[in-house]
C-alpha cells in the first residue's frame, strides 16, 4: 500500500499525527482496515470515500470519541489513542455544528478557553480576534438559532480554532451548505489554513471539495485507503480502479500489455484494437491493465493526425453543458465520453470523426 | 364560512363539557367563598329598603319600621344570635341595642318607636353596620383562611392564636410540597438523563418502570405504601434483618412517609418533561464538548443542566402544583400533624357544611397554582425569547 511504504520517506521529520496499523470493528463488522497514515504538521488532508468507507470513524478514533480495536495512534510522537477527547487538544467541526443552544456566539467561542481556564480579558481578546477572522464580529451576542447555517458554520469553525488546538478535525462541515456558500466557504478555510498554518483533517465524500482545498487526499473505500496523494496525483496517476472511478469522470477499458518498446507500451484492448500507453515502471508484457482516459484529454478531428491512438467513431450524443460540451461516441471509440472546450466545432449526431489520444494522457492501472 | 361552522359543531361537545363541569363549579365555588346572604334573607324588608337610605342623613322611618317587623318575625333564636354577633364585630354596643330592641318588640303588638327604645337608633353609625351586613357579598371567609379577620373600625388584624391553624397548615402544605419537590427533582433528574442516554429496549424498560404507577390507582399505590412503611412491613423488616437498625423506624404516620409515599407517586410527573427536554437535545453537544477540552462533569454542568433546566423547572412546577392539593395520601399515610389544606377543605365541605370556608380555602388554593402558573410561563417565555 502506498501510504504504508512511503510515509518514512515523504516524513524525514516527525510527523504531527501517525496511524500505525489501526484496525477497527464493530463486532464482526470490520470498519478499518489496518491503516496506517501519517500527517505533517500544517498539511490539510481530506478523508475522501462514499459513506461507510471508514473515513468518519478514522476521524471519531482521532478525535477520541472512538477507541481502535488495535493499532496506535500518535500525535507528535506521543501516544493519545488512550486520552479521552477532553485531553486530545483537538479543534473538531461537527456536521451539523454542535453549537451549544443556551449560549451566545462569543459564549460558545468562549467555552474552549474558559475550561483551559484561561483569564477573562485574554479570553475576551481571543473571541474577538477569531471572531473577525472568520468575518463574524457583528454576530457575538446572538444565538446560534438565530444564525444562518453558513454563518453557524463560521462559529463552529472559530471555537475549534480560537484555543489554537494542535489539529483541526472537520466532519464534512460544508455538507449541509448549499452550493454558492460551500464554495465560499471552501475557499475561505483554505485561506486560514495557509494563513494559520493548521493541521485540518478533512473528511468530506465531496471529490470536488477534496481536490480545492487539500494538500493531500487519503482515498477510502471498505475501510481501507486506497490510495494517498496529492490532487493531482490522484487525479492525473489513479492507483485503483475505484480510485479512477470516484474521482472525476474518466472511460476505463480493459487490456492485456502486449509489448513495451522503451518508454511507451501497447496494450492489446479486450474488446479489439490497442492503444499506445507511456509505460510505467514495473509494468510487464502480459499483464492485464485497465486503461484510464480523462474525457478532457480526447481530441476529435475530421482528418486522422499523425501519431498513435487514432480511433474512427460516430458521435452519438452531444450535450451542451454550459462551460463545456459533453460528446458521447459509438463503440469505434469504445463508447468513450469526450468532453470540450464550448467553442469547439458541434459535430451533429450521426458524424464520423476521429478520435485521438496522447499515449502519456493514457494511465495505466494495474489489475 | 361553512368549515368554520362545521369546525364550531365538532368542538361543540368539548365546549359544553368544559363549561359544565369546569367552568361552572368553579365559579360556584368562587362566589361561595365570597357569598353571604344569610343576614340578608333573615331580614327581608330592611335588605328592601336599605338601598333608599343615603348612609349619611338620620335613619328614614321607613327603615326603621322595616327593621322592626324583620325582627318580630324571626322566630330562629340562633339565627339571631349570629346576626348580634356579626354586627357586634362591626360596631360594639349591638349586643345591648339589639338585646333591648327585641323586649320591646316582644312586648308590644303595633308599631314600635326605635328612637325611644334607645337612642342609639337616631345614629348613621348603626344603621350603617347593619347595611354592611346585608350585603351579600363579603371577605370574611377569603380572611379567615388566612387566619385574619376585620375589627370594629373594619381594619384586618390576625385572629386570636390558637383559634385556627388555616396558616400553619397552608404553610405545612407548601413545605411538604416543596420537600416532595426537591426529593422528586434529586431522583427524577438523574433518572431522566439516564433513560435518555440509553436506548432500545432498555429505555423501554425504564420508561414503563416510571409510568407504570401512574396507570395504578392513586388509592393503591398508597394502600400498597401503607403495607410497605409499617412497624413490621417490608422496609423495616429487610433493615432489621441486615442488622442497620434495632427498633423500627416510625414511617408510618408521619411527615417521612407521608413524603415517600407522595414522591414515589409523583415520580413520573418530575421525570416525564425532564426527559422529554433531553432526547430532544442533539446528541453531538456532549461529545463536541469534550472535543473542546470539558471533562464529563465540567461538561454536565455547563452543557446538560442548563438545556435540561426547562424540563426541570415544569417537572417542578407540576411536582409541586399536584401535591399542594394532595388529599388521599397525607391522609391515609400522615399523623394528624401532616394532614394538608385539602384535608381541612374536605372537613369543612362534609364535616361541618361550613361551604363559605371550603370554598375560601380552595380559591386561596387555586390562587397559589395560578401564581405559580405565572411564574412559570414567564420563566419560560424568558428563555425562549433569548434562545
Amino acid at each position: 500500500m502506498p501510504g504504508r511504504d512511503s510515509y518514512r520517506t515523504v516524513f524525514p521529520v516527525q510527523p504531527r499525527i501517525r496511524f500505525h496499523c489501526v484496525s477497527k470493528s464493530f463486532g464482526s463488522l470490520s470498519v478499518i482496515d489496518d491503516l496506517s497514515l501519517d500527517i505533517a504538521a500544517g498539511e490539510f488532508v481530506s478523508l475522501l470515500g462514499p459513506s461507510g468507507s471508514g473515513k468518519t470513524t478514522i476521524l471519531m478514533i482521532l478525535a477520541g470519541f472512538e477507541a481502535p480495536t488495535s493499532g496506535e495512534v500518535l500525535l507528535d510522537g506521543r501516544r493519545i489513542d488512550h486520552l479521552p477527547p477532553y485531553r486530545r487538544d483537538m479543534g473538531v467541526v461537527f456536521q451539523d455544528y454542535a453549537l451549544f443552544p443556551h449560549m451566545t456566539v462569543a459564549e460558545n467561542i468562549a467555552f474552549p478557553l474558559k475550561m483551559r481556564g484561561i483569564g477573562r480579558a485574554e479570553a475576551a481578546a481571543k473571541v474577538a480576534r477569531v471572531l473577525d477572522m472568520v468575518q463574524m464580529g457583528s454576530m457575538r451576542d446572538r444565538r446560534p438559532s438565530q444564525l444562518s447555517g453558513g454563518q453557524k458554520q463560521r462559529v463552529a469553525l472559530a471555537r475549534a480554532l480560537v484555543f489554537e488546538p494542535s489539529v483541526v478535525l472537520m466532519d464534512e462541515p460544508l455538507a449541509a451548505l448549499d452550493k454558492q456558500l460551500r464554495e465560499q466557504m471552501q475557499l475561505d478555510i483554505r485561506d486560514l489554513h495557509r494563513r494559520l498554518g493548521l493541521t485540518v483533517v478533512f473528511v468530506t465524500h465531496d471529490q470536488s471539495e477534496a481536490l480545492t482545498m487539500s494538500d493531500r487526499i487519503a482515498v477510502f473505500n471498505r475501510g481501507r485507503v486506497e490510495q494517498i496523494g496529492t490532487p493531482r496525483e490522484i487525479y492525473d496517476r489513479p492507483a485503483t480502479r475505484f480510485v479512477a472511478d470516484f474521482i472525476g469522470e474518466t472511460n476505463l477499458v480493459e487490456g492485456v500489455v502486449r509489448d513495451r518498446d522503451g518508454g511507451c507500451a501497447v496494450v492489446g484492448l479486450a474488446r479489439g484494437g490497442s492503444l499506445s500507453v507511456a509505460a510505467a515502471n514495473g509494468l510487464a508484457a502480459g499483464q492485464r491493465v485497465l486503461v484510464s482516459i480523462r474525457p478532457e484529454r480526447i481530441a476529435l478531428g475530421r482528418e486522422r493526425p499523425a501519431g498513435p491512438n487514432t480511433l474512427r467513431a460516430r458521435i452519438v450524443d452531444t450535450v451542451y453543458q454550459g462551460d463545456h460540451l459533453r460528446v458521447l461516441l459509438d463503440d469505434g471509440a469504445f463508447g468513450f465520453v469526450v468532453r470540450m472546450d464550448r467553442r469547439a466545432t458541434e459535430w451533429p449526431e450521426g458524424a464520423e470523426v476521429v478520435a485521438s489520444v496522447d499515449p502519456a494522457d493514457c494511465w495505466v492501472i494495474p489489475l | 364560512m361553512r368549515r368554520h361552522l362545521g369546525a364550531l359543531v365538532l368542538v361543540g361537545p368539548l365546549a359544553l363539557f368544559v363549561a359544565l363541569f369546569f367552568l361552572w363549579p368553579l365559579a360556584t365555588v368562587m362566589t361561595q367563598a365570597v357569598a353571604d346572604s344569610t343576614v340578608g334573607q333573615a331580614l327581608p324588608a330592611t335588605s328592601g329598603a336599605a338601598p333608599d337610605w343615603d348612609r349619611q342623613s338620620p335613619p328614614p322611618e321607613e327603615l326603621k319600621a322595616a327593621l322592626v317587623e324583620d325582627l318580630r318575625n324571626l322566630d330562629n333564636r340562633q339565627l339571631f344570635g349570629d346576626i348580634v354577633r356579626r354586627l357586634n364585630s362591626v360596631q360594639p354596643g349591638f349586643r345591648t341595642l339589639m338585646g333591648r330592641t327585641m323586649t320591646a318588640i316582644s312586648r308590644a303588638d303595633g308599631p314600635v318607636d326605635l328612637s325611644s327604645v334607645d337612642r342609639r337608633w337616631d345614629d348613621p353609625v348603626y344603621w350603617r353596620a347593619i347595611v354592611g351586613v346585608l350585603a351579600p357579598y363579603t371577605d370574611r371567609h377569603l380572611l379567615a383562611a388566612l387566619d385574619l379577620e376585620r375589627d370594629g373600625a373594619g381594619a384586618i388584624v390576625p385572629i386570636p392564636a390558637g383559634e385556627s391553624a388555616n396558616r400553619t397548615i397552608l404553610l405545612r402544605t407548601f413545605w411538604v410540597a416543596a420537600v416532595v419537590t426537591v426529593a422528586c427533582a434529586v431522583i427524577g433528574l438523574p433518572y431522566a438523563m439516564l433513560v435518555a442516554s440509553v436506548g432500545g429496549w432498555l429505555r423501554q424498560i425504564l420508561l414503563a418502570a416510571i409510568l407504570l404507577p401512574l396507570w395504578t390507582s392513586l388509592l393503591v399505590r398508597t394502600a400498597a405504601w401503607y403495607i410497605l412503611l409499617q412497624d413490621r412491613g417490608l422496609i423495616n423488616d429487610a433493615l432489621r434483618s441486615v442488622g442497620l437498625i434495632d427498633a423500627p423506624l416510625p414511617l408510618l404516620f408521619n411527615r417521612a412517609g407521608v413524603v415517600i409515599a407522595m414522591t414515589h407517586v409523583l415520580l413520573p410527573l418530575m421525570v416525564l418533561p425532564i426527559y422529554s427536554v433531553l432526547v430532544a437535545i442533539p446528541k453531538n453537544l456532549m461529545p463536541a464538548a469534550a472535543s473542546l477540552g470539558a471533562p464529563p462533569l465540567r461538561a454536565f454542568l455547563r452543557i446538560l443542566l442548563p438545556l435540561s433546566f426547562r424540563g426541570l423547572l415544569s417537572g417542578s412546577l407540576l411536582v409541586f402544583m399536584t401535591a399542594i392539593g394532595y388529599y388521599i395520601t397525607p391522609a391515609l399515610i400522615g399523623g394528624p400533624q401532616d394532614q394538608m389544606i385539602s384535608s381541612i377543605i374536605a372537613f369543612y365541605a362534609t364535616g361541618s357544611a361550613n361551604w363559605g370556608m371550603a370554598a375560601a380555602l380552595g380559591v386561596l388554593l387555586l390562587a397559589a397554582t395560578m401564581v405559580l402558573y405565572i411564574v412559570y410561563g414567564w420563566l419560560s417565555t424568558d428563555r425562549t425569547a433569548r434562545a
